[in-house]
C-alpha cells in the first residue's frame, strides 16, 4: 500500500494548494503513520488505519452505530444536571469551557449511553467521549454513568462501558473526586442484580477514571495500543526522572502484566462482546441448569 | 521549637519577644512580668485572628506542616494494644500505609492510615505517605479481616496522593485503588474515615469512602494538589494559591458541599501547636460517630454508605 504514500500524497498536496475544502474532508491522514486514507474507506474500517492498524479515537455515535444490530438503538435520556457547582474559574471560566465543549461535540456531557440489541441480546452501552473535555469525570458524567447502570438494571441487560478520559474533571473539585465512590456504588447495584459489567478500555484512560469503574469490570477488554494508567506518563517521568520503558502503560503491556483479560481489535470487538455476554448470561437466560448428558432428561 | 510558616511571621516575631522577656525575667528583672502578660494576650489574639481567617492556600501549608501530628501520634494517643499487621500477601509490605488491630476506647478495631514520616530517614522509609498498590491491597486485606470479625474500621488519611512510579503502574496502581474504594463501600462494619492532613485525590478516596468522613479544621481534601491544578490550568505552578481557592478544598467548603460529615476544631494556631489536644478532640469525634453507627446492621451500614455517595451528584440523580 506504499504507493498511496508515494503517489497520493503529493497529488493531495496539489489539491490542497487549490484550497479545495471539499477534497480535504474526503481524506484522512493517519495520526500514527501519516497514511492518507479515503475518508469513506476509513469510516467503513471503523476508523482503523489499513496501513498500521492504528485505532483512531472515536465518539459515542460511532460506537453505537458499529455495535448495535443494524445500527438501531435508543439514546438514554440524561438529566440536565448541575453545571459548574464551584463557580470555578482559572484563566477561563469553567462555564465557558463547558459551553464550548457542548457546542463542539453537540453532546451534553462526557458520557453518553444507549440501549439496543447486540447480536439479539438487549444491552446497555455507555461511551466516554474524549473529545468532550478530555472525557473527564465530573458530576454530569457521574450522573450519566448512574443513569445508564439503572437503565441496565431496569431492562435486565448487561452493561458495557467504553472508557476514555484524562481523569477527573478538576474544575468540579472534590465533587468530581466523589464520582469515584459514586460510580463504584452504581456498580454494586449492578452486581446485586446479577448483571455483567464489561469494560472496554480505549485510548487514553488515566487518572481517577482508571482508579474506579474502568478497572472494576467482570471482564476487562482493551483496544490495541490504548494508553491505560493511573498516573500519566509525564507525571511519572517528572517524579522518577527516568525515561519510561517502550510500550509502557499500553494495552499490550497491561495484558502482559495481568491487568486485563484481552486486547481486541476493533473489527472483532462486536463479536467478542456478543460471545462473552452470551456465555455470562447463559444461566440467567436458560433459567437453570441445562442437562449435560443426552439421557439426563429421561431421568435414568 | 515550633517551625513557622510564611504567614506566621508576625506570630514568630511576637513569640521571640516574649521569650526574650522571659530570659530577662528569669535573670531577676521583675518589671517585665506585666509586659509578658500583655504580650501573651496579644499573641493569643494574633493567633486567633490569623487562624480564624486562613485562606485555602494557608490551610494547605498548615495541613502539610512538618510538625503536624502524624499517624504515629493518632495511634499512640488513641489506640491501645496496637498490633501492626504487614503485607499484601501478593508482593510486598508497603510502609506508606500502616495498618493493624488495636483497641479504641476499649473496643477492638482495625486501624489504617498513611504514614508520612518525620525526618529524612523515616520519610524515605514511608515514601512520604504515598502508597504503592501493595499499600492499598494490604488495606483491602485488613478491611476484609475487620468485616469477618465484626470490627469497626478507623482510617487516618494523610497523603499527597498515590505514588506515580513505573513499578506502581506495572503492578496495577489504578486497580488497587479502585478495589480499595470498592471494599470500603462493601463493608458490613462501621467505617469512620478521618482526613487529618492532606487528602490527596484517588489515593485518599481509597481509604476515605466511609460511613462518616471527619476532617480537621485545617485539613484539606482535593481532587488534585493546588500546584498540579495550577500547572495544568494556568500552565504554571505559580498560581497554586489561585488554584487552592478555586478548588474549594478546605474542610469548611467540603462540609458545605455535603462531602464530609463533621469538622473537628484544632487547638489555637493549628494542631501542631498542641498535638495532644488535637489527637484527643479527634478521638472524641470518632467515638461519637462510632456510637451513632453502633446499632446499625451490616445491610444498614452498606445502605448508609451507598446513599451518602450516590447523593453526591445532581439533585434527583441518586
Ligand atoms: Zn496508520
Amino acid at each position: 500500500m506504499n504507493w498511496m504514500r508515494d503517489y497520493v500524497r503529493p497529488t493531495l498536496r496539489a489539491v490542497f494548494k487549490r484550497s479545495d475544502d471539499s477534497e480535504e474532508v474526503k481524506w484522512h491522514s493517519c495520526k500514527k503513520c501519516g497514511q492518507m486514507i479515503y475518508r469513506r474507506d476509513f469510516v467503513a474500517a471503523q476508523y482503523v488505519c489499513p496501513q498500521c492498524d492504528h485505532h483512531e479515537r472515536i465518539g459515542p455515535q460511532e460506537r453505537f452505530d458499529a455495535l448495535f444490530d443494524e445500527g438501531v438503538y435508543q439514546l438514554i435520556d440524561m438529566p440536565r444536571g448541575m453545571d459548574d457547582p464551584l463557580k470555578f474559574r482559572d484563566k477561563k471560566k469553567y462555564a465557558d469551557r463547558l459551553k464550548e465543549s457542548r457546542s463542539k461535540t453537540d453532546r451534553q456531557e462526557a458520557i453518553s449511553a444507549a440501549t439496543g440489541k447486540l447480536a439479539g441480546q438487549r444491552t446497555v452501552i455507555a461511551v466516554q467521549d474524549f473529545a468532550f473535555m478530555a472525557g473527564s469525570l465530573g458530576v454530569g458524567a457521574g450522573d450519566a454513568f448512574l443513569v445508564a447502570v439503572r437503565e441496565a438494571i431496569a431492562e435486565n441487560a448487561p452493561f458495557v462501558m467504553f472508557t476514555a478520559a484524562g481523569g477527573a474533571r478538576m474544575q468540579e473539585g472534590i465533587l468530581s473526586l466523589m464520582q469515584m465512590p459514586r460510580t463504584t456504588v452504581a456498580l454494586e447495584l449492578l452486581r446485586e442484580a446479577g448483571l455483567p459489567y464489561i469494560v472496554v478500555l480505549t485510548d487514553p484512560t488515566t487518572g481517577g477514571v482508571t482508579a474506579s469503574y474502568a478497572m472494576l469490570g467482570d471482564i476487562q477488554i482493551s483496544e490495541p495500543g490504548a494508553l491505560i494508567g493511573f498516573a500519566g506518563p509525564r507525571v511519572i517521568e517528572d517524579t522518577i526522572r527516568e525515561q519510561l520503558p517502550e510500550g509502557f502503560q499500553r494495552a499490550e503491556y497491561l495484558l502482559e502484566h495481568g491487568m486485563i483479560d484481552m486486547v481486541v481489535h476493533r473489527h472483532e470487538l462486536r463479536d467478542t462482546l456478543a460471545g462473552i455476554i452470551s456465555l455470562l448470561i447463559d444461566q440467567r437466560r436458560a433459567g437453570g441448569d441445562l442437562p449435560l448428558l443426552a439421557n439426563a432428561s429421561s431421568g435414568a | 521549637m515550633v517551625s513557622f510558616l510564611e504567614f506566621e511571621k508576625p506570630v514568630a516575631e511576637l513569640e521571640r519577644r516574649i521569650n526574650d522577656l522571659r530570659t530577662l525575667s528569669d535573670a531577676g528583672d521583675v518589671d517585665v512580668v506585666d509586659d509578658i502578660i500583655r504580650l501573651e494576650k496579644k499573641l493569643a489574639n494574633l493567633l486567633e485572628s490569623t487562624y480564624g481567617g486562613l485562606s485555602a492556600w494557608q490551610k494547605t501549608m498548615v495541613a502539610r506542616h512538618p510538625q503536624r501530628p502524624h499517624l504515629e501520634d493518632y495511634i499512640g494517643g488513641l489506640i491501645e494494644e496496637f498490633t501492626p499487621l504487614a503485607g499484601d500477601r501478593g508482593f510486598a509490605e508497603d510502609p506508606a500505609i500502616i495498618g493493624g488491630l488495636g483497641r479504641f476506647r476499649g473496643r477492638s478495631v482495625v486501624v489504617l492510615g498513611n504514614q508520612k514520616g518525620r525526618d529524612t530517614e523515616s520519610r524515605l522509609k514511608h515514601n512520604f505517605g504515598m502508597a504503592r498498590p501493595e499499600g492499598y491491597r494490604k488495606a483491602i486485606r485488613l478491611m476484609q479481616l475487620a468485616d469477618r470479625f465484626n470490627l469497626p474500621v478507623i482510617t487516618f488519611v494523610d497523603t499527597s496522593g498515590a505514588y506515580p512510579g513505573i513499578g506502581a503502574e506495572e503492578r496495577g496502581q489504578a486497580e488497587a485503588i479502585a478495589r480499595s474504594t470498592q471494599t470500603c463501600l462493601q463493608l458490613g462494619v462501621p467505617l469512620i474515615s478521618t482526613v487529618v492532613g492532606e487528602g490527596g485525590s484517588g489515593g485518599a478516596v481509597a481509604l476515605a469512602s466511609g460511613n462518616r468522613v471527619i476532617m480537621f479544621e485545617h485539613a484539606i481534601y482535593s481532587v488534585i494538589s493546588p500546584e498540579g491544578c495550577a500547572s495544568i490550568l494556568w500552565r504554571t505552578s505559580d498560581h497554586a494559591e489561585d488554584a487552592a481557592n478555586a478548588l474549594k478544598l478546605t474542610a469548611q467548603d467540603l462540609k458545605k458541599l455535603g462531602v464530609i460529615d463533621r469538622i473537628v476544631g484544632e487547638p489555637l494556631g493549628g494542631a501542631h501547636r498542641q498535638p495532644t489536644d488535637a489527637v484527643t478532640s479527634l478521638g472524641d469525634a470518632i467515638a461519637e460517630s462510632l456510637q451513632e453507627l453502633q446499632a446499625m446492621s451490616a445491610d444498614e451500614l452498606r445502605r448508609d454508605r451507598r446513599e451518602k455517595f450516590l447523593s453526591l451528584g445532581s439533585a434527583g440523580v441518586a
